[in-house]
């Protein structure tokens, strides 16, 4: 796996807000295929870091590298453009409407001027069925009837159904109870499996234990640590997140 | 399903007729058990107050009043048409009616002054699309609450008025095809064709979604279902044609056929009904009702749709503006002060949500049927002249406790 090439690799980058340095040079890789877990403590920089890689809001320096080209993400639809979906923790859906015109909208298809409702239908169930998605009863449901994991579900969907290489997830678990974060990891493993490079941002070592290939450490703006999950334990990683162990403890 | 996508798993295919139906109906009564009411309370008000207006004044089932009802309605179902779009975006508009009776006003100032009507009445049209556009900047550019906006605006279309037709003024309208749109009646044979193309538009509709859905292999409604719901309203519509195609007149003049507003009132109500549930249009209004944050990142423009909404309800506010002077017969200065609370009420009633995102245009209009009812049936009875203001905004009230209960048990659901 060490020859492979990241999908997306962040070099240097640095943000500071006034006087703040919040990121302080920071080197990340993900890879297609895989689940990297961000962690660290609050006001390490996750946030920081995610935005700059959702198009949301600049780095000062550094670069972004994407599928091996340099790319300057300066709005959220660039980056949507090159295929990057962030789902974030208040999932942004419309709980008025139903899953499918959810997954759609912005986007939505149409036929002589009207939407196309059959045809998104058609897609969107097709794409939860690709997700092996069996907790929704009917895509015509509108989501205020939802379970927050089904929630979850359908935002993770969109981004699927917009054809992400790169879906970013924040705190997808921070809301749901014992089954539905069940249901959610393995909804993630899942898209990892299909060949997606999911970015997962948690406080929850025991999600990222059992779903994640990597976990990336951030440290008060430092790229701490960057860990395959087969080769690191549980100790460790608390150990870079509290700061009481740095890189330089592992020589 | 002879198309390579597979069938949706969806509650199952029952096959025999009587088993789609009870799924179908099992499906409605827990949504209405979720909360989402639509359009039952209004049909069950709307049965109370037939029931009750029949026992108390033997005036109300005839087909005078009928036929009066209808045109009463009118006026209310476009105001409240209006205010529908901008309900379903979070936002008021207080304004509405005086902004109907200012471009009225300002319409019936150019007959006066040699214009020609037609020309006048796009003019008219025009001031109320232009006021739409003021108050949708002020809302959402500025971030000026519309409520704050629209009470500035009722205020001052009321002193425009004044200026306009001079104190206590009131202009008398000449023009015969306006006096017609309320005052005459389609020849009975126009009432059979509006039927048919009411029919023809409905039948229309329901084939080209269920062709489509098909092709794809997705499930459609039961088609018997699809035939009770089409047969039924397309029955009750022959009805009232019938009905009103009798000579209503206690005189020897004849009245009969269906008011000419009746038609006019059913296009808008289509459009504006196909606008909000077939157009991406209409779904982003409903987005921006529903989760404005969540509309933005979609890439939905937020502010563009609040103008829209905005421009669309004072332009449609002329029409009821119209409607109100040619059943009148004349403009007054204090014209629309009190249809806005009316057509809130009505379009509540409707089950349009005031916390915004719920509802269609559809159901609305039978909210203010019943309103409409309501008024009609209490000046039958000869009350007091204040019953009615009392019973209208306790129906407010009620109605709008209603959904808020309704809105409180869905949330505590999860």
């Amino acid at each position: 796996m060490g020859t492979e090439v990241p999908l997306i690799e962040l070099s240097g980058v640095t943000k500071s807000f006034g006087p703040v340095e919040v990121l302080k040079g920071i080197d990340f890789r993900a890879y297609a295929g895989q689940v990297t877990a961000l962690v660290g403590d609050n006001g390490a920089g996750k946030s920081t870091l995610i935005k700059g890689i959702a198009g949301v809001q600049g780095y000062d320096s550094g670069t972004v590298s994407f599928e091996g080209n340099v790319v300057h993400l300066r709005s959220a639809r660039d980056a949507a453009g090159i295929g990057i979906e962030v789902v974030y923790q208040d999932l942004a859906l419309c709980e008025n409407l139903d899953i499918v015109q959810n997954m759609f909208l912005g986007r939505e298809e149409t036929a002589a001027g009207t939407l196309d409702e059959a045809s998104m239908e058609l897609q969107a169930t097709q794409t939860l069925k690709g997700l092996s998605v069996r907790t929704v009863k009917s895509v015509r449901q509108k989501v205020a009837s939802l379970s927050g994991g089904q929630r979850q579900t359908v935002a993770i969907a969109r981004a699927v159904l917009r054809n992400a290489k790169l879906v970013l997830l924040d705190e997808p678990t921070a809301a749901l109870g014992v089954a539905q974060t069940e249901q959610v990891l393995q909804l993630v493993r899942r898209l990892a499996d299909s060949g997606v490079s999911v970015i997962m941002i948690s406080h929850n070592l025991a999600d990222v234990f059992k779903v994640c290939d990597r976990i990336s450490v951030l440290y008060l703006g430092h790229m701490v640590a960057d860990l395959k999950t087969s080769e690191t334990t549980y100790n460790d990683v608390v150990g870079y997140i509290t700061g009481t162990r740095s890189k330089d403890d592992d020589q | 399903m002879s198309t390579t996508p597979e069938p949706v798993p969806a509650d199952g295919h029952p096959t025999d007729v009587v088993t789609q139906l009870r799924g179908a109906w099992h499906d409605y009564v827990a949504r209405v058990r979720g909360g989402d009411m639509g359009v039952l309370p209004a049909l069950l008000a709307m049965l109370m107050l037939t029931v009750l207006f029949w026992q108390k004044s033997e005036f109300f089932l005839t087909r005078l009043n009928i036929a009066n009802l209808f045109v009463q309605a009118a006026t209310l179902m476009v105001f409240t048409c209006a205010l529908v779009f901008l309900i379903i975006l979070t936002e008021l508009d207080l304004s509405a009616g005086v902004t109907g009776g200012t471009a009225m006003a300002v319409f019936i100032k150019l007959v006066k002054g040699g214009w020609p009507w037609g020309l006048s009445l796009f003019v008219a049209l025009l001031v109320g699309a232009f006021t739409g556009l003021v108050l949708g900047f002020f809302v959402a550019k500025i971030g000026v609450p519309a409520f704050v906006v629209t009470l500035g605006f009722f205020l001052g279309f009321q002193g425009l008025m004044l200026v306009l037709l001079g104190d206590g003024g009131i202009f008398r309208i000449e023009t015969k095809p306006l006096k017609a749109i309320m005052n005459d009646n389609l020849k009975p044979w126009m009432g059979w064709m509006m039927v048919v193309v009411v029919s023809a538009i409905a039948i229309g509709l329901s084939a080209y979604d269920r062709v489509r859905r098909s092709k794809r292999g997705l499930p459609n409604q039961p088609l018997a279902l699809v035939m009770i719901k089409v047969g039924g309203g397309l029955a009750l519509a022959a009805v009232i044609v019938a009905f009103l195609n009798v000579n209503r007149s206690k005189s020897a003049k004849q009245i009969q056929g269906v008011p000419i507003v009746v038609p006019i009132v059913l296009v808008i109500l289509f459009i504006g009904q196909f606008v909000l549930q077939r157009t991406r249009f209409g779904l982003h209004i409903y987005a921006v009702g529903g989760n404005p944050e969540a509309a933005r990142r979609a890439g939905i423009n937020v502010t563009m749709m609040r103008i829209s909404g905005f421009v669309i309800c004072s332009t449609l506010s002329v029409i009821g503006g119209l409607f109100h002077a040619s059943r009148v017969g004349s403009i007054e200065s204090t014209a629309g002060r009190q249809i806005v609370l009316s057509a809130v009420g009505a379009a509540v009633v409707g089950g349009v949500s005031l916390f915004g995102g719920r509802g269609n245009l559809k159901n609305a209009a039978i909210g203010a049927f019943v309103i409409a009812m309501i008024d009609n049936g209490l000046g039958l009875l000869q009350l007091k002249g204040g019953i009615n203001f009392l019973v209208t905004g306790g129906v407010l009230v009620l109605a709008a406790s209603v959904d808020a209960l309704s809105r409180k048990r869905n949330s505590a659901r999860r």
